[in-house]
C-alpha cells in the first residue's frame, strides 16, 4: 500500500505474563491526523510506546513507507521519523524558542553558537509551519499551547513525519485548542501524519480523518471519522452503551449550604458572590486564566482572600488553611491528582484515609479496623478497580486514582465539595461513574460546587451554572437556559 | 528490558491477570528487601569462617554496643528522611549534647545522671526545632538549615567546653555513668538496649500513628498532603525535634561508652547515619522507608567496621594498611550497591 506512512500489524506485549496489548493495529496515511481511541486500559500507551521504540514488543510487524522497521530503540524511532508530543512538555523553560527548538544541535561558527542564523533558521521555519510563534521569545513565557506548538516545530525541525500526540489538549482552554488544530491543519498540509489520543472525543470531529479504537488491548474497528458519531465512537470504546445521567431530575432543594459574598483576591478574581444549596450541583464554567480556579483554592484555604465572606450552613467562617477549610466542611478534589490530589507512594487504603485519621483513630493512633473498613466501603460505593487496598495507588488508571481521591474527600463527609476538573485526563466510563458519584453525593444533601472547562461535562453535570470571566461573574445560567453557545458567549 | 511495569494491570480488566501482577510486585519488592538480610548474613558468615572470634557471645554483644549511638541516630534520621528532608547536624549535636551530659554528670555538679541524660536530649531536640522552624516555616532548604546548625553547634560545643574535654583532670564523672556503659537490662548492655527500645519505639510511632502517616505523606507529596489537611508544618518541625532527641540521646551514650566527651566527637557521623538509612531502603527523595530497613542498614555498616577491625591481623589486611580507610572504601562500595539495588527494583515497577 503505497499511501501507507506507518502501518502496525497485530503488535503484541506482554508484563508478566498480564497481555497488556494482545493486537494493536493502526494504519496511519500521510497528511491526516489519525485518532486513536480508547478507555484506560485499553493498551493505547502500551502500543505508542511500542511505535516509539521504549517497549521491545513480543510480537507483531511495524511497516514505516511500507518497508519492515525493526523494534530498537527510541533512537532508531526517531531517526525513522516518529516524535511524540506528550502531556508532559520536555522544553527548558528559561531558553528562547529557537534554543529549544536547536538544543543539541545548534548552529556553529568559529566553535560558538550562531545565534543570529538559528533564529533566522527558527523563524522560518515558524513561519513556514504558519505557527504563530516568535522565534526569540522565552519559552517560559509561552502559554501552553504555544509551547506545544514549539515541541512540534523541533520534531519537524528533525524531519520528522510521523508525530503521536498523546493528550495535547488536556491542560489547553478551548481557545488555545484552536490553536493547536490549526498548526495541526497546517501539519498534514505539509504531508506529516498524526496519530492522536485523546479523551475529549467531540474535539476528534473537528480535527481528525481516521479513527482506530483499542479495547482491552484489542483492535476493534477503524475507518473514516466521519462515518462515525458522538454516541458511536463511545458505544465502540466502551462496547456497551452508557446511560445518560442527565435524565435524572434532582429538583428538590435543601438548606443553603454556601453562601460567599463579594469574595476578591487581587490579581486573580474580584466580587464573586453565590450561593449552593443542598442536593444542588453548582457549575463554574470559565476559561484558562478567568480565575475559576484561583476562586477555589481561595474558597478551601490554599491562598487568603483579600475581601469579602464565606458562610456554611448561615455560619461565617474564616479560613485559613485547607485543613481549616476542611474542619469547616469543604473539601476538594483538586485540579491535579498527580501534583496535589494524591500521594503517590502510598497505598489505596492510606491516601483514602489521609484526610479523615482524625475520625478513624484517636489524637495518636490511627485504628487500622475502622480504617480498613471505611476504606473498603468506600472501595465498593465508588467501583475503585484496583486488586488490593494495600497497592500503590500510583499504579492505579487515571480514572481509578480520581475515584481515590473522590473516596478521601467524602470520608471527611463534607457539606460542600468543590471539584475542579473532576474527570481530567479520564475515560469516558469513568466520567460517567465519577459524575454518579457527584450526583449521589448531593442527593444525601450536600452541595457540590463543579469547575470545568469542558462545556459538555458542565452542562451534563450541573443545576445551574456561573460562568467567570476575566475574574469576574459575568452570568448565571439555569440548566434549562444553559446551552454550549450561551455558555461560550458569556466566557469569551 | 522492562522498564514498564508489571503492575500494569490494575489498568485492565479485574480478575486473575490483577492478581498476578500484584503477586509478581510483591516479590520484587521482598527481594530488593532480602537483598541487605543476604549481605548481613552473607558478611556474617564469611566471618564466622574467617574468624573464630566472630560468632561469640562477646563479641555480637560488643558489635550491639558499637552500633549503637549510630544506630541511635539513623533512627531519628529515618523520621526526617522520610519526611522528604536530611539532617546533617546530628554528628555535632550529638557531640554538643554529649558535652553538656558530661558536664551535668560530674560528681561534683551534683545532679543525678538520669536528669544529665535528659538535659543531653533536649539540648538535641531544642538545637534542632531552630532547624524545624526554618524549614518548616521559612522554607530554607533542609540540607541548608541543617548544614548551617551543624557549624553553630559545633562552634557552641568549643565555646562550651573551651576547647577542652570532661572530664578534665581535677574531676570525674558519678558512677552512674560507668552503670550506663556497662550496665545490663534483660541481658542486653545499657546502650544496646536504649538503641533497640528507641528504634522499637520510633518503628510503632511511624506505623501506628497518626503522626506517623502523616510524616510518609509529607514526605510522598508535600502538596498533595497540605490539600489533604495534613499539617504539613507541624509534621515537619516535629521529624526534626524527634531527630535532634536521639542525636542527643545518642551524645549521651557516646559519652559513657568513651567515659569522656571531646571536642572533636562525633565528627562525620551524619554520612553514617544517612548512610544506613539509605542502604535500608528508605528512599532520599522521601515517602518511601521503614525502621526494619533502618536497623538492616546499621548491621550491616557495623558488621563491616566489626568485620575489618576482626581480620586486622591477617596478611591481606596488613598489605591493604590502614584498616579506617579500607572499611570507608567497603562502605562506600555498600552504599553505591544498595542504592543501585533500591533503583532498580523501583524501575521495574515503576
Amino acid at each position: 500500500m503505497a499511501t501507507s506512512l506507518l502501518q502496525a500489524i497485530s503488535i503484541q506485549k506482554t508484563f508478566n505474563g498480564v497481555p497488556a496489548l494482545s493486537n494493536g493495529s493502526l494504519n496511519l496515511r500521510p497528511g491526516t491526523v489519525h485518532a486513536l481511541c480508547g478507555g484506560n486500559g485499553a493498551g493505547k500507551s502500551t502500543f505508542l510506546n511500542v511505535i516509539m521504540g521504549l517497549l521491545t514488543p513480543d510480537g507483531g510487524e511495524l511497516l514505516i513507507d511500507g518497508k519492515p522497521h525493526e523494534f530498537m530503540g527510541p533512537a532508531e524511532a526517531i531517526s525513522a521519523g516518529i516524535s511524540m508530543i506528550t502531556q508532559e512538555l520536555s522544553l527548558i523553560n528559561d531558553l528562547s524558542v529557537a534554543e529549544n527548538i536547536f538544543l543539541g544541535r545548534q548552529p556553529v561558527r568559529f566553535g560558538l553558537v550562531d545565534h543570529s542564523a538559528m533564529r533566522l533558521r527558527a523563524s522560518e521555519l515558524l513561519q513556514q509551519l504558519n505557527f504563530d510563534v516568535p522565534a526569540e521569545a522565552l519559552v517560559g513565557d509561552l502559554s501552553v499551547a504555544r509551547k506545544q506548538l514549539v515541541e512540534i516545530a523541533r520534531a519537524i525541525s528533525t524531519n520528522s513525519r510521523i508525530l503521536i500526540m498523546d493528550e495535547p489538549t488536556s491542560a489547553l482552554s478551548e481557545r488555545e485548542t484552536l490553536v493547536l488544530f490549526n498548526a495541526m491543519r497546517s501539519l498534514k498540509a505539509h504531508n506529516v501524519g498524526i496519530i492522536y489520543v485523546t479523551h475529549r472525543l467531540r474535539e476528534l470531529f473537528g480535527i481528525a480523518d481516521d479513527y482506530t479504537v483499542f479495547r482491552d488491548g484489542r483492535f476493534v474497528e477503524s475507518g473514516v471519522i466521519t462515518d462515525l458519531d458522538h454516541d458511536k465512537l463511545v458505544h465502540l470504546i466502551v462496547g456497551a452503551p452508557l446511560h445518560n445521567h442527565q435524565a435524572a431530575n434532582r429538583g428538590r432543594r435543601g438548606d443553603r449550604r454556601l453562601a460567599v459574598t463579594r469574595l476578591s483576591r487581587v490579581g486573580e478574581f474580584t466580587d464573586v458572590s453565590l450561593t449552593a444549596e443542598g442536593g444542588e450541583v453548582l457549575g463554574i464554567y470559565g476559561l484558562v486564566g478567568s480565575g475559576r480556579s484561583e476562586f477555589l483554592n481561595c474558597l478551601f484555604g490554599l491562598t487568603r482572600a483579600h475581601s469579602g465572606e464565606v458562610a456554611i450552613d448561615g455560619e461565617r467562617v474564616a479560613i485559613r488553611s485547607p485543613r481549616d477549610a476542611m474542619r469547616k466542611g469543604f473539601s476538594l478534589v483538586s485540579e491535579d491528582r498527580k501534583e496535589s490530589g494524591l500521594v503517590g507512594c502510598l497505598n489505596v487504603r492510606e491516601n483514602m484515609a489521609l484526610s479523615s485519621l482524625r475520625r478513624l483513630g484517636s489524637l495518636v493512633w490511627v485504628r487500622r479496623r475502622a480504617e480498613r473498613a471505611e476504606t473498603a466501603r468506600m472501595k465498593e460505593r465508588l467501583d475503585v478497580r484496583t486488586a488490593s487496598l494495600e497497592l500503590a495507588v500510583e499504579n492505579l488508571s487515571g480514572g481509578n486514582q480520581q475515584k481515590v481521591v473522590f473516596a478521601r474527600c467524602l470520608l471527611t463527609k463534607p457539606k460542600v465539595l468543590l471539584c475542579d476538573e473532576p474527570t481530567r485526563g479520564v475515560d469516558a466510563g469513568a466520567k460517567q461513574q465519577i459524575f454518579g458519584i457527584v450526583e449521589s453525593f448531593v442527593a444525601e444533601g450536600g452541595a457540590a460546587v463543579v469547575v470545568s472547562s469542558e462545556l459538555e461535562e458542565i452542562l451534563q453535570v450541573s443545576d445551574r451554572i456561573i460562568v467567570f470571566r476575566a475574574g469576574r461573574i459575568t452570568g448565571e445560567l439555569s440548566r434549562a437556559d444553559a446551552s454550549q453557545e450561551a455558555l461560550m458567549r458569556l466566557a469569551a | 528490558m522492562s522498564s514498564q511495569s508489571p503492575a500494569r494491570g490494575p489498568e485492565g480488566a479485574p480478575g486473575f491477570n490483577l492478581r498476578k501482577a500484584i503477586s509478581s510486585f510483591d516479590l520484587g519488592k521482598i527481594a530488593s528487601r532480602y537483598g541487605i538480610l543476604f549481605a548481613i548474613i552473607g558478611l556474617g558468615a564469611f566471618l564466622t569462617f574467617a574468624d573464630k572470634y566472630f560468632l561469640t557471645v562477646r563479641n555480637l554483644t560488643n558489635l550491639l554496643v558499637q552500633i549503637s549511638p549510630n544506630g541511635l541516630l539513623a533512627t531519628g534520621m529515618t523520621f526526617v528522611i522520610i519526611a522528604g528532608g536530611i539532617d546533617l547536624a546530628v554528628g555535632s549535636l550529638l557531640a554538643l549534647a554529649g558535652m553538656v551530659f558530661a558536664n551535668y554528670a560530674l560528681i561534683d555538679s551534683g545532679v543525678p545522671v538520669w536528669v544529665a541524660a535528659i538535659v543531653g536530649v533536649f539540648v538535641g531536640a531544642g538545637l534542632n526545632a531552630v532547624s524545624g522552624v526554618l524549614v518548616a516555616s521559612f522554607r530554607v532548604p533542609a540540607f541548608v538549615a541543617t548544614l548551617a546548625m551543624m557549624s553553630m553547634a559545633r562552634g557552641f560545643l568549643k565555646l562550651y567546653s573551651r576547647g577542652g574535654s570532661i572530664p578534665g583532670p581535677s574531676n570525674s564523672f558519678a558512677d552512674a555513668v560507668d552503670v550506663l556503659s556497662f550496665g545490663r537490662i534483660f541481658g542486653l548492655p545499657i546502650p544496646a538496649a536504649l538503641f533497640l527500645g528507641s528504634l522499637a519505639l520510633a518503628w510503632f510511632v511511624l506505623t501506628f500513628t497518626r503522626f506517623g502517616r502523616y510524616v510518609y505523606a509529607v514526605g510522598g507529596n508535600e502538596k498533595g498532603a497540605r490539600v489533604s489537611g495534613v499539617p504539613v508544618k507541624w509534621v515537619t518541625f516535629w521529624a526534626f525535634v524527634v531527630c535532634g532527641a536521639y542525636a542527643g540521646l545518642s551524645g549521651v551514650v557516646v559519652t559513657a561508652l568513651n567515659s569522656s566527651a571531646q571536642v572533636i566527637t562525633g565528627v562525620g557521623y551524619e554520612l553514617d547515619a544517612i548512610a544506613a538509612v539509605v542502604i535500608g531502603g528508605t528512599s532520599l527523595s522521601g515517602g518511601r522507608g521503614n525502621m526494619m530497613g533502618t536497623l538492616f542498614g546499621v548491621i550491616l555498616i557495623g558488621l563491616i567496621s566489626n568485620g575489618i577491625n576482626l581480620l586486622n591481623h591477617l596478611d591481606v589486611m596488613k598489605a591493604l594498611g590502614d584498616t579506617s580507610a579500607t572499611q570507608d572504601v567497603i562502605k562506600g562500595m555498600v552504599i553505591v550497591f544498595a542504592v543501585l539495588l533500591d533503583i532498580v527494583s523501583r524501575g521495574r515497577k515503576a
